[in-house]
């Protein structure tokens, strides 16, 4: 059989096709499940580093399993749901962001944290020390300059100063906006009084130095319009269109004594 | 093969015929990746294992490739062993593989590996080619590992992220030089190397 003959051609081409999907489908999915725990051990981690759990030495599952709680939000009603209406071990943000009827279409007035569609459920992760709530903590996201930044934000039991942040996803200019990730900057958010009297979130990064202490965080040197974008999306998340409405109801002041699920 | 053959066809493409600096291909990575040591290394690992097995296999089945499908089936090849490393790293180096998001996956479209791969290994020894691949890939790496020294270093004040310069904004003196953190900064630095080079080898400069 000559090389260039058409036989030839589909034989080769047939032979290496297969051969080279073998081997790739093989490496995928024995490394499958290695690289599932790593992302959910990265997720884990996010959590734990944002209730101030986390540091080098800690078991993560452990911690995790022992003081994490995860629940289910309707951010609308500000209610827990259950597993009837959505089964929380199937449920995706990203998947729901695309699935018709599962977002909302933010107007762009009242979109400040610029994501345009909006879950209609939301995980937050309750901490709990020996059944008492510590720490309430939110996902939160929004865009910054280049890129949207996927984080969590925690906040007290009483609901009133800011725990921690983090953000586990952004592409952020590295050393300018990137430094959203820097540990000393994230660690001034700890003890922000997250609202005002009224309710409204006071909480906000400002350009330069903080002239209040109390509710303002430091902006980050050239990175203005990243730091914007993490006091907005703050804002957003922690407002009626965001997490509000369950920040006011508190479902989770009587699940204390149910225990949840 | 005669012994200094291999010796040559390994070590000629770090300085005398480097893939980045003379042949000008596989720049784009070598400007994504570089803002830290730590991912050039990675980098530079992923690439050789592709470059030297891809290499080694191509030149292996040369003789059964019908010319009209030539570059199909090297970029079959590369591609696989590209999916081979991104999970591989995705599994066991999992920070890492998300600091270098999908530039693992461009390595695909890496010049320098279907360059090699059409240039060298279809016309040259399994073993030859296999050599061909790694020393390429030293010389690819030779530019990327000092690049990415530098911009870290200049840009963070560290090496693989091991604090040298004390930052101003940790209380230190060393304002860092955040041009050296974006990609534009790999150009610069690549820019003086290949003039480097070229006075230190002036056989690569080119004809006016």
């Amino acid at each position: 059989m000559r090389r260039d003959s058409v036989a030839n051609t589909l034989l080769v081409a047939g032979v290496l096709c297969v051969v080279c999907s073998v081997l790739v489908s093989i490496t995928a999915v024995s490394l499958r499940e290695r690289q599932d725990q790593n992302a959910e051990q990265e997720f884990y981690r996010n959590i734990l580093e944002c209730c101030g759990l986390y540091n080098e030495t800690v078991d993560i599952n452990q911690v995790y399993t022992d003081k994490i709680e995860r629940r289910m939000v309707e951010l609308a009603s500000g209610q827990f749901v259950g597993p009837n209406v959505i089964e929380p071990d199937s449920y995706d943000v990203k998947e729901a962001l695309q699935t018709e009827g599962q977002y909302n279409l933010l107007e762009r007035s009242r979109d400040k944290a610029t994501i345009k569609r909006q879950e209609k459920y939301s995980f937050v992760y309750l901490y709990r020390e020996q059944g008492e709530l510590k720490q309430v903590i939110l996902p939160i996201r929004g865009y910054g300059l280049w890129s949207t930044l996927y984080g969590f934000i925690s906040l007290d039991a009483n609901l009133e100063t800011i725990e921690g942040i983090t953000f586990y996803d952004h592409k952020e200019t590295p050393g300018l906006g990137g430094e959203v990730d820097n540990p000393k900057w994230k660690q001034q958010w700890q003890g922000k009084v997250a609202f005002d009297r009224e309710g409204k979130v006071k909480v906000e990064v400002v350009r330069g130095r903080a002239s209040d202490p109390s509710y303002q965080v430091d902006g980050l040197a050239g990175a203005t319009i990243t730091t914007r974008g993490v006091s907005n999306l703050v804002n957003f998340w922690l407002g009626p269109d965001g997490f509000g409405t369950f920040l006011d109801k508190r479902p989770f002041l009587e699940t204390l004594s149910t225990g949840g699920d | 093969m005669a012994k200094t053959k291999s010796k040559d066809v390994l070590l000629t493409p770090i300085f005398s015929d480097n893939p980045i600096a003379l042949q000008v291909l596989g720049i784009c990575s070598a400007l994504a990746v570089t803002s830290k040591l730590e991912t050039s290394l990675v980098m530079c690992a992923a690439v050789i294992f592709v470059l030297a097995l891809s290499n080694a296999t191509i030149s292996f089945i040369r003789h059964h490739i019908p010319s009209s499908i030539r570059i199909i089936v090297q970029m079959t090849v590369i591609a696989s062993l590209v999916i081979l490393v991104d999970e591989i790293l995705k599994a066991y180096m999992y920070e890492i593989s998300k600091d270098m998001t999908v530039f693992v996956g461009l390595i695909i479209t890496n010049c320098i590996v279907m360059g090699r791969a059409e240039g060298f290994a279809m016309k040259n020894s399994v073993k030859a080619s296999f050599l061909d691949g790694i020393g390429n890939g030293l010389g690819y790496s030779f530019i990327l590992l000092l690049v990415g020294l530098l911009r870290e270093f200049f840009g963070s004040g560290s090496v693989m992220g091991y604090p040298l310069l004390p930052l101003a904004s940790e209380g230190g003196w060393y304002v860092p030089n955040g041009l050296m953190l974006l990609p534009p900064s790999a150009f610069f630095l690549i820019g003086f190397i290949v003039w480097g080079l070229r006075t230190w080898k002036p056989d690569q400069q080119e004809e006016h």
